[in-house]
């Protein structure tokens, strides 16, 4: 009996200290992701008695209207161009923080290359439209140091959403890859090179197949945020910056077709789930 | 040869990462306001930018709102963490997994859906809207760093706490909470830095009007941006990475995120 009490006692104590939790994230994420797979299939929002029915029409206009797909597909393209750069550019630098610089220089510079990462996003953003535009900081640095004339108005180009986009996510990969590098058992690349390894065949047949857990982390916590930006290519593109996300907050914002919004809000969550699917065995592996 | 050009590049990356942010700082302390050079040292922008009532209310709005997210998602998550720590049980697994969609899915989604949805059981837009929202994003975060400095907690602690005929609710306020107290306060400036740095949700969930510094920000710089957002900006990057230092201090930061 006494027995009985004390289980049913815990049980009241685990349910006490987990339900808050888990009912605000219902109540604020899974609800919300439930209710707008509903109201990606109604032809008017049903509320204030406004008249309703159920359609497949939201999605339909996807299907049938080249632009949606076309833009989709422009996210994508930017989404693996951004991963790729951070992947190339933030690589090498993970490998020389875990591997080439030891003790407090290691964790002070570690420390700086991930704080940016931690501040304002669509201020970092805006520094960059200071830096590009125009007769911008760029321009007249160049023109200053060079002894020719040149114009490099990059604001309002993809290039100046790529930099910009970089500059938000490059620290994830460096994040991630720093990670899985600094498990790498440094006596196993001494007996690699003590067997006769060249550095390529250390980096190739050792460095990348151990980092690669972190390295896919890192594209996935890239690739999947940028798929659905907006605030970076609306302020970095200007007129070229149509992208996928943009054309949602459009819906929501601007244009108030809600349920075309959700429709499209609704096919870019699967095209992220997609790819966690495709992505967890490897992710799995990063955390065991 | 090699290690030196790694270090080389290590700098550059450092020089790409900071250098836009610098440059930002420096010109809202420069008295053109086109941006020209050369530059001429003012406070002119900071004056202005303390008359500007527009964004003083959203500023002060915006860390009333981080404060009320944190203290939420703090409590919340900590008793959370105690639990997943605590209990073995059916269903823990997919309870972890369960943190995941809230970091995982992009803002834009989240965001979008929970304005739908708010207006469906007519909580509608504005402030309580955006704080339900910024507690649910930084829930997951604070459970994490909360729940990887429960790692290091001795349990049998717990017990000869127990076994000396302390309660449990003195067991955990005596013992267990001193202990992991480093993590709940990382764990609280997490949370206070996602709600204050968050533009996207606030974006949708709050109010024209009535809207937080990223909102104001972000409508400001498509009208055409001025110096006095410059001064703004350097203002939030200074005060959100004081509060990540902060965090990094008491953190160890293992690389949580």
């Amino acid at each position: 009996m006494a027995g009985g009490t004390a289980i049913s006692g815990a049980r009241a104590g685990l349910i006490a200290l987990l339900s808050p939790a888990y009912l605000w994230l219902t109540a604020a994420i899974f609800l919300p992701l439930s209710a707008m797979l509903f109201f990606s299939l109604v032809t008017e929002l049903p509320f204030g008695g406004a008249e309703w029915a159920f359609t497949l029409e939201n999605y339909r206009a996807f299907f049938e209207t080249p632009t949606y797909a076309t833009l989709l597909w422009k996210s994508v393209r930017l989404g693996l161009i951004v991963t790729v750069v951070c992947l190339l550019v933030g690589f090498p630098c993970a490998y020389v923080l875990a591997k080439a610089i030891r003790g407090r220089a290691r964790e002070a510079l570690f420390l700086l290359v991930i704080l940016p990462f931690w501040s304002n996003s669509l201020v970092r953003i805006f520094s960059w439209a200071i830096v590009l535009r125009g007769n911008g900081v760029l321009d007249l640095g160049l023109n200053a140091l060079l002894p020719f004339e040149v114009d490099v108005s990059l604001m309002f180009t993809t290039h100046a959403i790529v930099i910009g986009l970089v500059h938000s996510y490059l620290p994830y990969v460096i994040l991630t890859s720093y990670l899985a590098l600094q498990a790498i058992d440094d006596n196993l690349i001494d007996a690699a090179r003590s067997m006769g390894a060249g550095k390529p065949t250390i980096l190739w047949r050792l460095v990348l197949p151990l980092s690669l857990p972190g390295l896919v982390a890192g594209a996935v916590l890239i690739f999947v945020p940028v798929v659905g930006a907006f605030m970076e290519p609306r302020i970095l593109g200007g007129r070229v910056g149509t992208y996928y996300g943009t054309v949602i907050e459009d819906q929501f914002v601007a244009v108030y077709n809600w349920p075309l919004g959700a429709a499209l809000s609704f096919i870019l969550l699967a095209v992220v789930l997609f790819i966690l699917a495709v992505a967890s065995p490897m992710l799995k592996r990063a955390q065991a | 040869m090699l290690a030196r050009l790694g270090k080389v590049w290590l700098g550059l990356i450092l020089v790409f990462l900071y250098a836009p942010i610098l440059v930002m700082a420096a010109m809202s302390f420069n008295a053109s306001p086109y941006y020209q050079l050369p530059f001429e040292f003012t406070v002119e922008w900071y004056e202005k930018l303390s008359e500007n009532r527009g964004i003083l209310r959203a500023a002060a709005r915006s860390v009333g709102i981080a404060m009320v997210t944190t203290v939420i998602a703090t409590v919340l998550g900590t008793a959370a963490s105690l639990a997943l720590f605590r209990y073995e049980f059916r269903g823990k697994a997919v309870l972890r997994v369960l943190l995941f969609p809230p970091i995982a899915i992009p803002w834009l989604i989240t965001g979008t859906a929970m304005l739908v949805f708010f207006f469906g059981i007519g909580l509608g837009r504005g402030t309580p809207a955006v704080i339900v929202g910024h507690v649910a994003l930084a829930l997951p975060y604070v459970i994490v760093v909360v729940t990887a400095r429960l790692a290091t907690f001795d349990p049998t602690l717990e017990e000869a706490a127990r076994v000396l005929g302390a309660g449990g609710w003195t067991v955990t306020r005596r013992v267990t909470l001193p202990w992991i107290a480093p993590g709940i306060i990382a764990g609280a400036l997490f949370a206070f830095a996602i709600s204050f740095d968050q533009f996207v949700v606030s974006y949708f969930l709050s109010e024209p009007g009535d809207s937080t510094l990223p909102v104001v920000i972000y409508t400001a710089i498509r009208k055409g941006f001025t110096p006095e957002i410059n001064a703004v900006s350097t203002l939030i990057i200074v005060v959100s990475m004081a509060v990540m230092l902060v965090a990094a201090r008491f953190s160890n930061f293992g690389g949580e995120r």
